[in-house]
């Protein structure tokens, strides 16, 4: 696998991250690929990253080889949104046997990929490497080409065993992938001066939706999301953009920075959570648009546009900072920025008493050091059993974090919300933020709270001091 | 009666099937204080962790040793060493069930050499039971791996010293994966009314039942004990549930020297009375008369239920025991088995009232599905049962867009009668209302269209 060590030892020397680059240069080479303790790791690998960055592509084959475990498991399982085809909700695996172990996958992979185009014809086909197929040595580039040259379509080699790395890694690898397969292949029918791509959206629980009438209404097109409800001949003919936004932290940032390199797209990195990130996008949409010859008036229909809608947004969280005054926030995000959260959630009349930074950059933390001032703590890596004592003693009256301690703090009876990628609940754009302090609302008001803290009437075993906390 | 066939398709479309380390995890969460450990990379870890909080709707404790490209070349010794380490200090729990994957199948790493070597090493490890279970995702699913894992614990921790003195109450019962923390419940209601004294393995319903601890805990939060497995031997009988706890039963049997009786299913009237009569035969003590009551109104609820089930087409996938369970139950409540899909290879698969199982995926269960009144089948069954348009219900593992999949009760008489209520109504809601067409035959129906279209 020569090809695919020198790929990772490039995509993880990404001169484009800023996380990266401020490490020192021995750090450096490991990139966003920290080694993993055996015994006590967590998170997913580099082919679930690989899946979750591709998928989203709603009228392609995702077909993924190797036995049923990589795909069995967690087919299905994301909340990215189609407003068209439902194909990539379909799932796809040669689901490998012992036969394949000992004469090799190849014949099976070809055929497998030759059935599905035949029931399902899509315009291309995404195959996905996993560690097995990888250890017995299927040539999976070799595979694909000899399908695309014979099925007349694209098929795409998604190189991501996972035991290269960590789920960031296949973000990035599945990066490459189109930005060698798939990027620039086609052209579009007509371009305009108000074209752009949103790069690293997934819209998940339909959040790109939550943003795209306000582009609508400006007259700014999304030639491309990348990779968030795409058909694949859109993200083929994403090179002529004119400018791209690149979303949900770094990563797919070698997709954006490649794209600039190749295709002259200047990128800027944003994000479409919190009232004044969302402002921001926007605004640096503009602002690039018309660097490269849109015409100036947009940056004005923008700025009314901005005004208008950041008014309606405070106006709308208004009425909730009566409810909220004084209620104390614990905030674990994923990918979603800690900070511009923050901001959205202390507008609402709530205190963040702690935030996790185990994601953020140097500058996030300074940003994040600002917001909150002294009354706040930064996690680096907080162990769930000290989330639960937090939580269980009373220090929070909330917590907001990914699924994975979910049950820390609604085994601790506590309110508790979902941020990260699995949430049901769209909270993008001004509508999101609305809608994400109106589910912090929902989740404190509920009346179960009282009736489950307090114990059992007939239960005289319970000591006073455990009355005490429960009753707080 | 069925013909077993496989599908010979290249490429699995919606898979039904799941590999059998995960049902090896499951297995070993079934007991107190246990951390399951697979040997692999880390998505082999994270994907089932997530399959399992969103079933059961819990935090599962489980860890992966982590294989990263290089460590599987070179052999996994290192990497598991470092994991049994840090999950014992960390975590401090009783049993580390280590399940194999594809990935260190093939590259043959031998684990039970590689945890004596660890042991002599290690004397922090002396007080945890370490048991080891090969399960390769190439071979097998789910069921077969939950089975192996408990084999392969009744071999490592059942105390094989003969015990001369059995505990004349203790019934030791082996439940199949398909058997539910709810399911555990009903039948320790029903072994105590029998004063008996059962005790199963696993155990899910002590861990995976939606209790609220009083303190967190990083392992297991419940389930059998591994001191309690190793006195498996002084029982005076074992129970198992499902054909794939043969395997264990038989084990125990030449293990500790304790009979076994194999119940292949606990759906439906006769499978219970079967049930009653032996429990009443080995404890001495008639049936209790809430039994009698119960199996009245599970009579009660076949006559009410029999309109509804009588003559309806149900296309099925789920695992073997399963499958033959819920295939049987319906068989016997009047519905026809128009599609009967698995996941791996049984002696049940002969006993299924279908006139062929195939060994397949859920798009082999929607395209025999067409005209079916219902399909029964885990939560990826959904997309399948909504470009059909027909009901599914929603059973098997995993099941993660309704509540409650935990306390799906479908043994015993009062679980049988639910499980009538809840299919049924979900017949019943189907129901199609008449229309003035409806009586009109169908070549006419299309005639009077065409009639209706020239006169137009």
């Amino acid at each position: 696998m020569g090809t695919l060590g020198a790929k990772i030892q490039q995509v993880l020397n990404e001169p484009g991250c800023a996380t990266n680059q401020g490490k020192p240069s021995f750090d450096r080479k490991k990139g966003g690929n920290r080694l993993l303790a055996p015994g006590a790791a967590a998170g997913g690998c580099a082919f679930d990253g690989a899946k979750i960055a591709l998928q989203p592509i709603t009228d392609a084959v995702h077909l993924i080889h190797g036995p049923i475990n990589c795909e069995g498991h967690s087919w299905d399982g994301r909340g990215a949104k189609t407003s068209g085809s439902s194909l990539y909700r379909t799932s796809f695996t040669t689901a490998m046997t012992e036969q394949d172990i000992i004469f090799g996958g190849e014949k099976h992979l070809y055929k497998a990929i030759k059935e599905a185009v035949r029931k399902y014809d899509p315009p291309a086909v995404f195959v996905y490497q996993t560690c097995v197929p990888a250890m017995i040595g299927d040539d999976l580039e070799a595979v694909c080409k000899a399908a695309a040259k014979r099925l007349g379509r694209p098929v795409i080699p998604v190189n991501v065993p996972g035991f290269v790395g960590s789920k960031n890694l296949g973000n990035k690898l599945a990066g490459e992938a189109l930005l060698d397969y798939v990027i620039g292949t086609e052209e579009p029918a007509e371009v305009t001066p108000y074209d752009i791509n949103i790069i690293g959206e997934y819209n998940l629980s339909g959040e790109l939706w939550q943003v795209k009438p306000l582009l609508d209404e400006l007259g700014i097109r999304i030639l491309a999301c990348i990779s968030g409800d795409a058909k694949y001949h859109e993200i083929a003919r994403s090179h002529r953009a004119r400018a791209a936004m690149m979303v949900c932290s770094k990563a797919m940032i070698n997709v954006a920075r490649k794209m600039e390199e190749r295709y002259g797209i200047p990128y800027f990195e944003g994000s479409f959570y919190g009232i004044g990130d969302m402002s921001d996008a926007l605004r640096k949409i503009a602002q690039l648009l018309v660097d490269r010859g849109a015409p100036a008036e947009l940056l004005g229909r923008t700025e009314s546009i901005i005004e208008r809608e950041e008014a309606r947004a405070w106006e709308r969280i208004a009425p909730f900072k009566a409810r909220l005054a004084g209620k104390r926030a614990l905030l674990f995000t994923g990918g979603v920025k800690s900070w511009s959260v923050v901001v959205a959630m202390q507008e609402a009349g709530l205190t963040v008493i702690g935030t996790s930074v185990k994601k953020s950059t140097p500058d996030d933390k300074q940003r994040i050091k600002e917001i909150m001032k002294d009354d706040a703590q930064m996690f680096d890596d907080l162990k769930p059993r000290e989330m639960y004592k937090m939580l269980k003693e009373a220090r929070a009256d909330i917590m907001l974090s990914g699924g994975r301690t979910q049950f820390v703090a609604l085994k601790a009876k506590m309110p508790w919300l979902d941020i990260n990628q699995e949430r049901h609940h769209a909270y993008a754009g001004y509508e999101g933020i609305v809608a994400l302090v109106g589910e912090i609302d929902k989740a404190l008001s509920n009346p179960i709270w009282e009736q489950i803290r307090k114990p059992a009437p007939w239960d005289f075993s319970i000591t006073q001091d455990e009355l005490s906390i429960h009753v707080a | 009666m069925a013909r077993v066939t496989i599908s010979d398709k290249f490429c699995t479309v919606n898979p039904l099937k799941m590999s059998p380390y995960i049902g090896a995890a499951l297995a070993f969460l079934g007991v107190d204080n246990s951390m399951p450990l697979l040997h692999g990379s880390q998505g082999c870890t994270s994907f089932g962790l997530v399959l399992f909080v969103r079933h059961f709707r819990e935090a599962i404790p489980l860890q992966t040793t982590a294989m990263s490209e290089v460590a599987t070349v070179l052999g996994g010794f290192d990497n598991l060493e470092q994991a049994l380490v840090n999950i014992a200090g960390r975590t401090k729990p009783t049993l580390i069930g280590i399940a194999t994957t594809g990935i260190s199948e093939i590259k043959g790493d031998d684990l039970g050499g590689f945890i004596k070597l660890i042991r002599a090493h290690h004397p922090e490890l002396d007080g945890i039971a370490l048991v080891d279970v090969s399960t390769p995702d190439f071979q097998g699913a789910f069921q077969d791996g939950w089975a192996s894992a408990v084999t392969r614990m009744v071999e490592e921790l059942v105390d094989n010293s003969h015990f001369d003195t059995r505990l004349s109450r203790r019934v030791n019962v082996l439940p199949g994966c398909h058997v539910t923390p709810g399911d555990i419940d009903e039948l320790r209601d029903i072994f105590e009314a029998f004063s008996l004294d059962p005790i199963f393995l696993p155990d899910l319903s002590g861990s995976l039942d939606g209790h609220i601890p009083t303190e967190f805990t990083p392992t297991s939060l419940g389930g059998i004990s591994v001191e309690q497995i190793r006195r498996m031997g002084s029982a005076c009988w074992t129970v198992a549930i499902g054909e794939q706890m043969r395997g264990a039963a038989i084990t125990l049997e030449h293990h500790a020297g304790v009979p076994y009786k194999l119940f292949s299913r606990l759906t439906g009237l006769a499978p219970n009375d079967d049930l009653m009569g032996f429990l009443s035969k080995i404890s001495g003590v008639p049936v209790p008369k809430k039994f009698r009551r119960q199996r009245s109104q599970l009579i009660d609820a076949m006559l009410d239920g029999h309109f509804y089930f009588g003559g309806k087409r149900v296309a099925i996938a789920a695992e073997p025991d399963l499958l033959f369970a819920l295939s049987r139950w319906l068989h016997e409540m009047g519905c026809t088995i128009q599609a009967a899909v698995t996941t791996t290879q049984s002696p049940v698969l002969e006993d299924i009232p279908a006139d062929e199982v195939l060994i397949g995926d859920l798009e082999d269960l929607e395209l025999r599905s067409v005209r079916a009144d219902l399909i029964v089948t885990h939560s990826h069954g959904r997309q399948a049962a909504g470009r059909l348009q027909t009901p599914l219900f929603r059973i098997g593992i995993p099941v993660f867009d309704r509540l409650g999949a935990g306390h799906q009760v479908t043994v015993g008489y009062r679980g049988t009668r639910n499980l009538i209520f809840d299919v049924g109504n979900l017949l019943m809601a189907n129901v199609h209302e008449p229309s003035p067409e409806t009586w009109i035959p169908k070549h006419q129906h299309s005639q009077g269209l065409v009639t209706l279209q020239l006169l137009q």
